[in-house]
């Protein structure tokens, strides 16, 4: 891209550009303000119509030139597609042709009463004639003549009546447009109701950054409060340009600070917040919960470069635990501080109080862990609970099938499974799980307790020959036929 | 694969003297060229990026050339965020009205997947006269068009938009190539986006993400070490064949394709010097080709197979079909409780609650606090956002106080019900319309009489969720193309929050003659559309002869969408 297309400026550009970015010179303007008064004189005639019109096209395809001349991407079309669509085409409009399309109108969003007593656009001479000059010195602008001081006075004087409908109008076909003009609140509010109608987001938010300049924060916020749709585009406008200090955006904020110290002094600042009783008490949890990971992290960190506890030495820390979220802590607890008595903050059972766990979230966290640990022992010591006569039973607040899917994910050994496999009460579900992690005695010796004889004769086929299992079933078979047959 | 690869690559822009290609991100760039170019959408963000850009080089005493082209618009609030920096002028800004990217010979997309966010959570209107000028440009190359439906608050503005649009330019008289028009805002279903596509394209979508019409196969894919990208369309002749399959039909496919390809191949032992010549010649290429595809094909599917296995698949569909029926509730929510307790996959837990949330009319306020609480605690309390952007949204909500009762009526209603009560008599064709508990929802929702569905030869579209569901976006379509218009579905668009309109263009009357034009159909989804749903359409287009076209700000699916909720990022 060697040459730049520097000539892109769209006639709004240069009206943003206000007036003391012109220079204005009189050499080469070829339309003076006596032809420009000629014109309007013309007016009068009943030709004026026509004059405008006319005109207008004129700086109608002035614009579109401008909107036209743009970078173009000349690439080759897709492969597979035939029919590719040509971007540009939209822009291209060739007047005067028959318009051969209309769809009827439908009624969108409710639409506000028009209260446009305000707008004293005296009469329709007076319409005719602005609309007449203001096309004349937008087309003077837009061929980037030079123009005489006293254009340009005569245009600010009529730019100002625009209405709110034909501002809106030109700010979404991009052409030249003043807001300044709109100082009385009325004639704000019926701009911005305006582009509200017009459905466009990105004018509503252009006229919003002009209220938000021009307007005091009450009013603009007693005014919208009133104006749902405009106020989303407002909050979301001032969200995008981070100005926004609502409730949670706040605690959002803490996402930005790096520092772990300053983010919990971040969040300790948070709790104060009027947030609902739910919200504060997760807020109140994130802040705690980042004071002890701050704590833990210190010492364990300590603990693992000086070579102090084996469990770091065959278990080296992947990454540190700060901002991990409450159960992966937990984890992180039951993997590297089991055993530690509750008074400290690193505990399992610390954890769990702290953060009000479930019994079920505790047991398939500290399962996790200590099955991937292969501390089996402190698996079994989990479900095991004795009542009061010394009995141990073996209960589970989630289903022993669950139990043992997690166990298989965590690698156990046969013999630990069949242990859990055993306690699944149904028992379809018993031998489908014990057949699909081969817990032979499992299924040997429920189809034994069965006496399903059929069952286990298929059973033995398709135990390998010779095996321990396959001597077993033989064994019981044998068994029952004397049983049988006493 | 980004829209630009696609309309000009780098070999294409390096031939325009482009010097270097960077992604626009918030760092400074280092380069000597004095000429900078940013081809950016219009984000307040992207621009402050910029902006930061420039000042530096200022600062820096550093003179250079800065041009922003905003595609396919510039916003005001752009702008000024250009003038507030003080660049303003020191940058020139242009505007690329890029609205349309062909991604296949029926889809067309905006590329705007933030079109979701946008709208439907920030309430932002920003992209309606974009899809208002996605439309008109559409119809000033394939118009008039007949007859135009939509359902939606979105739709209805951008109509609008596209009508005026329409009267301010003027239009050249055209032969018509596309009938009618229907528009649907994506909230109209929330249901289906965020269901698990089991047809191949939309699970390959899931799995492994589609961009731009292309993919990334993994190196598990392609039995090689390297990952490849593959380009999904029309052109390759083996997913033509297979991208609208239910997966479980996908793998007796390819076989039966394997054992074609074979034969081709061995047709080669009983050749002569002179047919063999001319076997070279004409097929082997396309042979090798096919070849090429149907292994990388078998490839994806094994690896998509072990994918889903590993996750428990059928347990998780089994949840979600007991979701979308309404039936044991109660196991659902233990279900989704155990996937947040084990920390797998974040977002399939906040699919499973808010598709739990959508079927029930909102969660009861016991299950809400427990189940959000456990959800902080597994993936981390910073989803305390996420969970208010749900709600802003209405895809995760409680129930309100006073709600209940009716819900639970209903829920009896709904026992006592036969499958006859939600009959809607709909002239020639009776649709069933069930009630399954989604309370304002009563789907149009056609039952499975009996529990088989031969998937081989799926007699409706809801052969794409195994015959469990039909996606009410698709079937809204079906029956308002079937009634012309909205007659009869009074019931259905007053739960659906209305803002249903059908209206006919000046030449729509005449139009009567069904000529070839009116047997293609624009169907545009405000929001995004799934692989499912156009496989869907092109399944009802295939029944109706008919064919459809479907355009969509963004082909979405349900962790793209979940994921736009998402707040927890600096």
């Amino acid at each position: 891209m060697s040459t730049w297309p520097a000539a892109g400026y769209v006639a709004s550009e240069v009206w943003k550009h206000t007036c003391s970015h012109w220079t204005v010179k009189v050499q080469k303007c070829s339309v003076n303000i006596n032809m420009f008064f000629s014109i309007s004189n013309v007016f009068k005639l009943k030709e004026s119509k026509r004059a405008v019109n006319s005109i207008r096209s004129l700086v109608e395809e002035e614009d579109e030139e401008d909107d036209v001349e743009k970078v173009s991407w000349s690439g080759e079309p897709v492969g597979s597609i035939s029919w590719s669509v040509k971007e540009t085409e939209s822009s291209i409009r060739s007047t005067g042709e028959v318009r051969d399309q209309s769809f009827p109108k439908i009624h969108t969003a409710p639409s506000l009463p028009k209260n446009s007593s305000g707008y004293s656009l005296s009469s329709l001479f007076k319409e005719h004639s602005e609309k007449l000059l203001t096309s004349l010195i937008v087309y003077l602008l837009d061929c980037r003549w030079s123009v005489h001081d006293d254009v340009i006075l005569l245009w600010q004087d009529y730019v100002s009546d625009w209405t709110p409908e034909e501002t809106v109008k030109r700010m979404q076909q991009g052409k030249v447009y003043s807001l300044e003009k709109f100082r009385s609140l009325q004639d704000k509010l019926l701009l911005l109701d305006e582009a509200v109608n017009a459905h466009d987001g990105n004018v509503i938010t252009a006229v919003l950054i002009y209220l938000k300049k021009s307007l005091s924060k009450e009013i603009l916020f007693r005014e919208l409060i009133t104006r749902e749709i405009a106020l989303r585009h407002y909050i979301h406008y001032l969200k995008e340009i981070g100005e926004q200090k609502l409730l949670l955006m706040q605690y959002r904020d803490h996402l930005n600070v790096r520092d772990e110290n300053k983010r919990r002094d971040f969040l300790k600042n948070c709790l104060s917040f009027p947030f609902s009783p739910d919200d504060a008490t997760h807020v109140q949890d994130h802040y705690t919960l980042l004071e002890r990971q701050i704590i833990i992290e210190a010492n364990d960190k300590q603990v693992e470069s000086s070579g102090q506890a084996d469990i770091f030495k065959k278990y080296p820390r992947k990454a540190s635990i700060l901002n991990m979220p409450i159960i992966t802590t937990l984890y992180y607890s039951c993997f590297y501080h089991y055993g530690e008595s509750d008074g400290t903050f690193s505990s399992p059972a610390n954890i769990r109080k702290t953060f009000r766990i479930s019994d079920k979230q505790f047991l398939l966290t500290c399962l996790g862990a200590r099955a991937k640990l292969k501390a089996w022992f402190d698996v079994d010591a989990l479900f095991t609970t004795k009542n009061w006569l010394g009995y141990t039973k073996k209960r589970s607040p989630i289903g022993f099938h669950r139990i043992v899917d997690i166990l298989q994910k965590n690698n156990a050994p046969v013999q630990v499974l069949q242990d859990y496999v055993n306690l699944v009460e149904d028992v379809e579900q018993k031998i489908s799980l014990a057949q699909k992690y081969k817990c032979h005695d499992v299924i040997i010796n429920t189809y034994r307790d069965l006496k399903d004889r059929q069952q286990l004769i298929v059973y033995r086929g398709k135990v390998e020959k010779g095996s321990s299992e396959y001597r077993k079933i033989e064994e019981i078979l044998s068994n029952s036929v004397r049983r049988s047959f006493p | 694969m980004s829209p630009l690869d696609r309309i000009a690559n780098v070999t294409t822009l390096k031939q325009h003297d482009v010097d270097k290609l960077y992604k626009v991100e918030h760092k400074p760039i280092v380069s000597t060229s004095d000429q900078l170019c940013f081809l950016i959408r219009p984000r307040i963000k992207t621009v402050k990026w910029i902006c930061d850009v420039v000042n530096a080089d200022k600062a820096f005493g550093r003179f250079r050339r800065y041009k922003i082209i905003f595609s396919p618009q510039k916003f005001y609030a752009c702008e000024n965020l250009l003038e507030e920096q003080g660049i303003f002028g020191d940058v020139t800004t242009d505007e690329w009205s890029f609205y349309l990217l062909p991604l296949d010979d029926d889809i067309i997309s905006l590329e705007l997947p933030e079109f979701f966010r946008d709208y439907f959570l920030e309430g932002d209107q920003r992209w309606v006269r974009t899809a208002g000028s996605a439309l008109h440009l559409l119809h000033s190359v394939y118009g008039p068009f007949s007859k135009v439906y939509g359902i939606g608050r979105c739709s209805k503005m951008a109509y609008e938009s596209w009508r005026e649009q329409v009267e301010e330019g003027e239009q050249r008289a055209r032969q018509a190539e596309i009938g009618n028009v229907f528009l649907i805002d994506r909230d109209v279903d929330l249901v289906t986006p965020l269901c698990s596509q089991v047809v191949y394209e939309g699970l390959v979508d899931d799995i492994f993400r589609i961009k731009c019409g292309c993919v990334e196969f993994c190196p598990d894919v392609t039995s090689s070490d390297k990952s490849i990208k593959v380009m999904l369309n029309s052109q390759d002749k083996v997913f033509n064949e297979i991208r609208n399959e239910h997966f479980s039909q996908v793998f007796g496919f390819l076989s039966q394709k394997a054992r074609n390809l074979q034969t081709a191949y061995d047709k080669r032992s009983g050749m002569n010097i002179k047919q063999m010549k001319t076997f070279v010649s004409e097929e082997l290429k396309g042979l090798k080709q096919e070849h090429r595809l149907l292994s990388l094909h078998i490839g994806a599917s094994e690896s998509m197979m072990k994918k889903k296995t590993k996750q428990d698949f059928q347990e998780l569909l089994k949840t979600e079909h007991s979701l979308l029926e309404g039936f044991e509730i109660r196991e659902c929510i233990s279900y989704i409780e155990e996937h947040i307790n084990r920390q797998v996959s974040m977002v399939e837990s906040m699919r499973l609650l808010c598709l739990l949330s959508l079927t029930e009319n909102g969660l009861l306020p016991k299950d809400y606090r427990s189940l959000k609480a456990q959800f902080l605690q597994s993936y981390g309390i910073e989803h305390l956002l996420t969970f208010s952007n749900l709600k802003q949204l209405g895809l995760l909500v409680e129930q309100q106080p006073g709600e209940t009762l009716t819900v639970m009526e209903s829920r009896v209603g709904k026992l006592v019900n036969d499958k006859t009560a939600g009959q809607i008599q709909a002239g020639p064709n009776t649709v069933t319309v069930f009630n399954t508990g989604w309370v304002p929802m009563p789907l149009l929702y056609l039952i499975q009489s009996d529990e088989e569905y031969d998937l081989r030869v799926p007699r409706d579209m809801a052969y794409i969720f195994s015959g469990a569901y039909i996606p009410l976006s698709c079937k809204l379509i079906e029956q308002v193309l079937e009634r012309d218009g909205w007659t009869g579905l009074e019931e259905v668009t007053r739960m659906l929050n209305g803002h249903e309109f059908a209206v006919t263009g000046s030449n729509g009357s005449d139009a009567r003659v069904k000529t070839d034009s009116q047997r293609i159909i624009l169907v545009m989804f405000l929001g995004g559309c799934t692989f499912s749903e156009i496989s869907a359409l092109r399944f009802l287009g295939r029944e109706k002869g008919i064919k459809f076209i479907v355009v969509t700000t963004a082909i979405t699916n349900s962790a793209r969408l979940l994921e736009s909720m998402l707040d927890n990022h600096a």
